[in-house]
């Protein structure tokens, strides 16, 4: 059998995961928000609540809840700073290109991912990438929420 | 004798190997165990010289395999003191569909709307959806008895709901969550007066406690292989001959037919009825030196080691500061499942934690949802013992959640006891 690298809690555990993970930014709500979004995972028991506030095809802020491991948190602390006052299209390429880093490990690290890139190491944890991608696709569901006309969507992730 | 458990180590060859450059200390025998090298010989023994399909060949490999497969049916039947082991032991792929077999092929025709089927609060899923799935086919009401605060099931909700709609009583022996050792014995004694049959789920407690089905006086017991030392695939449905004769088969195909046309079937004796198909021949073989080896060593002797392992971990675990331990904390009351968390930290960054110190728990809802919701707690952290483990294992858990707390700056502990 060929020899595989160990993976290093290190690399999984990095500080700023756990500086997100203790200290969440956009955590709260947002009473007039457009969308409420919310995300779980029944596996881990991960949560995640967004509220949405957007300006035509812009969106103007976003307010987080949740509980959940540390992947699950602080990829949504981290995502809520890379994603706000950004168009929805330009958040459907940083969501795509986030996926890509965490499903190809060895592929190289985009620039653009801001704190984001801390969660590389996920890569080499198969069974964590779900809990780092939730935050994504519960914003995903909102973004399509927000162009069926409003309000709130679940989804509970397979 | 004396239990000696540097001695049957040995006998595990997985104990040897390391994980993460640590030596493994496996603590997640509630999900599946590791298996001595007389159960790894076995199986190989039975690819290289026995293998061949049984009860319908006439040639010596076919008759061979055939009486390896029926001395085992035998030798489990002998382990839980069936009455008629010949014909009271079914072959299923596990617990989950031992019960699903009751659910469909007694349900089905014993169920009808009104009628109650009676389980707890701390089952886990193999013993809930196919009741679950029965009540909806059948029209049948679902009724669970609740728990007190230390994990046990309530006595007084157990008479409340045990009555004469109840058909049918599904209650596990040792929860696989709290470890809680519940009364079946009792149970069934309530579910006979109201006229209701009952079903054991063993899948947490045959394996680590003496079951006499006799004693208990249960009608179904349900439990698998792989959770005593034996293969995977192969679970067992224990069923009073009275009951299963009545009964229509689950399952059809060949094997369990006497007489085939096109528009009809006559149907096998037991236990073959309910065995449709080729079944696991070479993990059912290979369940016998499990057995074999737990035999050995005595029940008795194995409850006796656990319940003294599982003490200490209980105590250890409760000296560490921001940990919860759920179930009852006297081992005599429970089985060697100690479920805990550890202040806020969430168990799957627990679990990745103690796997790098070569620790191997569970973590998550183990498959018990609802007694998740009841503990008011989405997952949680596991560590379950068996015959090979030593206290040195749990003092290696319990260094392992100090790495944790490394790792994660105290903030478990600061952070819950903040809230």
């Amino acid at each position: 059998m060929p020899a595989r690298p160990e993976p290093l809690l290190d690399e999984l555990y990095r500080e700023l995961i756990l500086d997100h993970y203790k200290n969440p930014r956009h955590r709260g709500s947002l009473p007039a928000a457009d969308v409420t979004a919310e995300g779980y995972n029944p596996v881990c028991g991960d949560e995640v609540t967004m509220q949405l506030d957007f300006d035509g095809d812009r969106l103007a802020d976003l307010a987080i809840v949740g509980r959940g491991c540390s992947i699950s948190q602080a990829s949504g602390s981290m995502m809520s700073e890379l994603v706000a006052g950004k168009s929805i299209g330009e958040i459907r390429r940083l969501s795509d290109e986030f996926k890509q880093m965490l499903t190809d490990d060895g592929a190289p690290v985009p620039k653009d991912l801001g704190d984001l890139e801390a969660l590389q190491g996920v890569a080499k944890f198969a069974v964590r990438v779900k809990c780092a991608t939730l935050a994504w696709h519960t914003l995903e569901d909102g973004i399509q929420q927000l162009e069926r006309g409003g309000g709130s969507v679940a989804r509970e992730e397979a | 004798m004396t239990y000696d458990v540097d001695v049957i180590r040995r006998d595990f060859p997985i104990l040897e190997r390391n994980v993460h450059g640590k030596p493994l200390v496996y603590l997640d025998n509630a999900a599946t165990t590791q298996k001595p090298r007389s159960v790894i010989d076995r199986l190989v023994h039975y690819y290289e010289h026995e293998n061949a399909n049984i009860h319908r060949g006439l040639h010596t490999l076919a008759e061979e395999a055939t009486a390896a497969y029926e001395a085992s049916r035998l030798k489990v039947g002998e382990f839980i003191n069936a009455e008629h082991p010949g014909q009271e032991i079914i072959f299923t792929r596990n617990t989950t569909e031992s019960i699903n077999l009751v659910a469909n092929a007694w349900g089905r025709k014993n169920l009808k709307p009104g009628d109650e089927i009676v389980f707890s609060a701390m089952e886990h899923h193999s013993n809930l959806i196919p009741w679950q799935l029965i009540a909806l086919a059948t029209g049948a009401r679902l009724r669970f008895i609740e728990l007190d605060e230390s994990g046990h099931l309530r006595r007084d909700d157990a008479l409340a709901k045990i009555g004469e709609r109840t058909k049918i009583v599904a209650i596990t022996q040792m929860s696989n969550v709290l470890g809680t050792i519940n009364p079946v014995k009792e149970l069934a004694q309530l579910a006979h007066r109201a006229g209701a049959v009952v079903l054991v789920d063993g899948a947490q407690s045959v394996p680590h406690m003496p079951v006499d089905v006799r004693d208990i006086d249960c009608d179904f017991l349900a439990f698998s292989a792989h959770k005593m030392l034996g293969p995977t695939g192969v679970g067992v449905l224990y069923g009073k001959r009275d009951l299963l004769e009545v009964m229509d088969p689950f399952l059809g195909g060949g094997e369990m037919i006497k007489r085939v046309t096109f528009e009809s079937s006559t149907y096998a004796d037991l236990p073959h009825k309910f065995e449709a198909g080729t079944p696991n021949i070479a993990d059912v073989i290979a369940f016998a030196p499990a057995i074999d080896y737990l035999q050995a060593l005595g029940m008795d002797a194995v409850r006796e080691h656990e319940r003294d392992l599982t003490q200490y971990a209980i105590d250890a675990l409760e000296r560490v500061e921001g940990v919860t331990v759920y179930g009852p904390k006297d081992a005599t009351e429970r089985g060697g499942a100690v479920t805990f968390n550890y202040g806020d930290l969430h168990p799957h960054d627990l679990s990745q934690v103690l796997d790098a110190e070569g620790v191997a728990i569970r973590a998550g809802h183990h498959c018990a949802q609802p007694l998740m919701r009841e503990l008011g707690v989405v997952a949680t952290a596991r560590a379950s013992f068996y015959v090979y483990n030593r206290t040195d294992e749990v003092d290696a858990l319990i260094d392992a959640l100090g790495a944790a707390d490394r790792i994660f700056g105290n903030a478990s502990t600061a952070r819950a006891a903040a809230r």
